[in-house]
């Protein structure tokens, strides 16, 4: 497979001026002089991506994602190193397409079709294409100045994808237009994957990338931090780039001059050991180590699991018998295990308490808010939170006849048979 | 890396070094690779202008259509301020100062038909890239396109002016003299070249310094003075005449590039080199013949020439961060 896109080397500094003289009067009045900051907006970039591949670039914002994109389009020029494209490329960057606000739609059609690269009969011939895509037919020849925002970003996308470039650079855009249109661009992206053409995609939206792309850079303060497939990109992406990964500090709680304390706290994965985080449908088994200076004869031991949003995902059943338990002199090892943990991506912190089980008292012996912290990578395609158990199968309509289509017009049986072939 | 490593792709035949942006040209085949880097290559340049050029046809038929509306009062509207700023002098030097030269507005309108392509195509120039910016910061293409696209609606105007002109001409029963009538394309080609020059120098360095705008105001002012089209080079070489010493000034003044191409059209379109008033003959033209005229032209549009590399050349080093600038 041959390479699309060779990056090389590419660097791009920026200058950030604290007072930038745009005028001649200011530049001599100043002394021509303009004190700058170097910025690297990219530093050192290599990668190859390669033809018919739908390669994503992850990153927060201001790590010179975008900006590598209108490199590879050639709107900026880099500072060192070179970029080489095969074949013909359209960028979708940020909102629309550089419109002129004051031609009519239809004008801006063949405005923006030529400066990607088209003849005038090839947008000829693209042009009700691109008109149907955009759903724009009663506004064609209205001024692009009085179109809403959703109709500017429809055109745009409408007539970057009708180019049916070899390459497409597509920045953030997905995310526009209603879901109707959202749908129709995946459609579309779909269908320029099946033909082969390469497409970049920068986001800091996961569920998108992992959907779509093969393989995800990574990137953080202009340099690339790994380029891999997309389960493990994100990981490496929530992980070390969105800091989710660090406790702001545990809190604890509990009775003043408390006799009871919860010592140190683990999660333990029960796949690979070598892995740091686990994969979703492991086991996960949680220690606390307990000190008691008084034997308690009816305790409980709650435990909850907080997202990175620190919105709640589990917290413990108080009324399950298991988690009641009688804590001798000295204390011990309470050992809280999830045989199956059905969550999906993201980093996950654990709290663990324990209280009294006497539901006519509510002393809180001892309580560790987020105390330690487990990973779930998802390697898998499937987005979301949770992981479902779920099973799909096929059956005909009629019944009887397993595996034969039925005749046109023939009769349907009732829906007998479906608990046979629905396991 | 994840790299999977195919046969060596052949090197293409068409691989283009791009300075500071990548041409995604019509007919680009799928094997053909563009590279982007710093490098300012002229060569490729002039052959992505020239393999864009349907790209700057559409420009101007754009530009246009923004501006006149595509009608014919929106044309008719712009050819307002031509015909007023040639009834201005026409009434302060025939009627009030009473110059006395013979089908004076016909002269004007030789001198003003050269000078309103350049000053229109200068000026609107100058802020094109800044107020295209929309375009400039999301697509690559040769951004030289849109200041030539300017020169290119100028020239549109031209064509409406000679139109006008032609029938005053028709009007007044003028004879222009057609053994220079055969000079004016040569003199209109170095007109378009030193034009294009121009204003791809000024669209760029307008990105870095937004004062440009007015200072071109103010030097073509001084320009459009220093160039004989309301008064006439024979009256500033007469005045020389009367100092020998100062003869040489005439060939300073002669460095104008305008100046010969102004003095082309007016020669084949005025037709007289001199005429009486009251007992006196003014000379408004030297009395060369055609081979020196097309000489003085060719001279002007080798350095129109050079200047247009060199305009590009400039174009290319401030291009790259146009994106940023805007």
């Amino acid at each position: 497979m041959a390479v699309a896109i060779e990056v090389t080397d590419i660097s791009k500094q920026f200058r950030l001026y604290s007072e930038k003289h745009t005028s001649l009067k200011e530049r001599v009045i100043h002394g021509g002089k303009m004190p700058f900051t170097p910025f690297w907006a990219l530093r050192d970039v290599n990668v190859e991506i390669n033809q018919g591949e739908t390669f994503g670039i992850l990153g927060r914002n201001g790590c010179g994602k975008s900006t590598l994109l209108k490199c590879v389009a050639g709107i900026l020029k880099p500072t060192t190193g070179e970029i080489r494209v095969r074949g013909s490329l359209a960028a979708m960057l940020e909102l629309g397409a550089g419109f002129q606000p004051d031609l009519s739609g239809r004008d801006n059609i063949y405005l923006n079709g030529s400066l990607l690269g088209l003849s005038r009969a090839e947008i000829e011939k693209r042009f009700d294409d691109i008109v149907a895509f955009a759903e724009l037919e009663e506004f064609i020849d209205n001024q692009v100045k009085f179109y809403s925002s959703g109709m500017y970003v429809r055109l745009g996308f409408a007539v970057a994808v009708n180019v049916e470039p070899d390459v497409l650079l597509v920045d953030e855009v997905l995310a526009v237009g209603d879901a109707a249109f959202q749908r129709k661009c995946m459609d579309h992206v779909k269908k320029f994957q099946r033909e082969g053409r390469t497409i970049v995609v920068v986001s800091h939206g996961t569920d998108t990338i992992r959907q779509n792309c093969e393989r995800v850079m990574v990137m953080n303060h202009g340099r690339v931090i790994t380029v891999d497939e997309p389960g493990e990109g994100i990981r490496v992406y929530l992980a070390d780039l969105l800091g989710v990964g660090t406790l702001e500090g545990s809190e604890s709680g509990g009775v003043e001059g408390n006799v009871f304390a919860i010592g140190t706290v683990t999660a333990e994965h029960g796949g690979n050991g070598a892995r740091t985080h686990m994969y979703p449908g492991e086991s996960l088994t949680v220690t606390a180590d307990l000190d008691s200076l008084a034997a308690v004869p009816s305790a409980m031991a709650t435990i909850a699991i907080h997202d990175d949003r620190n919105e709640l995902v589990f917290a413990s059943d108080p009324d399950d018998p298991a988690c009641q338990m009688e804590i001798p002199l000295g204390g011990g090892v309470v050992r809280f295990f999830f045989p199956e943990v059905p969550l999906l991506d993201g980093t996950y912190s654990v709290s663990v308490g324990v209280r009294s089980a006497n539901p006519a008292e509510t002393a809180i012996f001892d309580w560790k808010d987020q105390v330690t912290r487990f990973e779930v990578a998802n390697p898998g395609r499937a987005t979301g939170r949770i992981r479902l158990p779920l099973d799909v199968s096929f059956r005909l309509r009629s019944t009887g006849h397993t595996g034969e289509v039925p005749a046109v017009g023939a009769e349907f049986a009732p829906l007998a048979g479906w608990e046979e072939s629905a396991s | 890396m994840n790299l999977s490593v195919g046969p060596a792709p052949a090197e293409p035949e068409h691989v283009s070094t791009i300075g500071g942006s990548t041409r995604f040209v019509p007919g680009q085949s799928n094997d053909q690779i563009t590279i982007v880097n710093g490098k300012v290559q002229l060569g490729q340049r002039l052959k992505d202008l020239w393999r864009n050029r349907e790209l700057l046809v559409l420009l101007t038929r754009t530009e246009l259509k923004v501006k006149y509306k595509n009608s014919v009062l929106g044309y008719l509207w712009s050819m307002l301020n031509p015909a007023l700023v040639l009834a201005i002098y026409y009434v302060v030097f025939k009627i009030i100062t009473k110059n006395g030269q013979p089908n004076f507005a016909i002269w004007l309108f030789a001198g003003l038909l050269v000078w309103n392509l350049f000053n229109g195509a200068a000026m609107g120039a100058t802020g094109v890239v800044v107020g295209k910016a929309s375009i400039v910061k999301k697509v690559a293409f040769p951004r030289e396109l849109l200041a030539l696209s300017v020169v290119g609606v100028a020239m549109v105007m031209f064509a409406i002016q000679v139109v006008v002109l032609v029938a005053a001409l028709l009007l007044f029963g003028i004879t222009p003299d057609f053994t220079f009538v055969t000079l004016l394309p040569l003199a209109l080609v170095t007109l378009v070249v030193f034009t294009g020059a121009v204003s791809i120098f000024l669209s760029a360095v307008n990105v870095y310094l937004r004062d440009t705008q007015h200072l071109t105001e103010v030097l073509l002012m001084a320009w459009f003075w220093g160039t004989p089209i309301v008064y006439s080079f024979g009256q500033i070489s007469g005045q020389l005449a009367k100092y020998p010493s100062l003869l040489w000034m005439k060939y300073v003044y002669l460095c104008n590039p305008v100046t010969p191409i102004v003095m082309t059209f007016q020669r084949a379109i005025y037709g007289q080199t001199q005429y009486t008033y009251m007992g006196n003959v003014t000379h408004v033209l030297p009395n060369w013949g055609v081979g020196t005229y097309a000489e003085l032209d060719g001279v002007v549009l080798a350095v129109s020439v050079v200047l247009f590399l060199l305009a590009l050349v400039v174009f290319g080093r401030l291009e790259g961060n146009f994106a940023e600038e805007l």
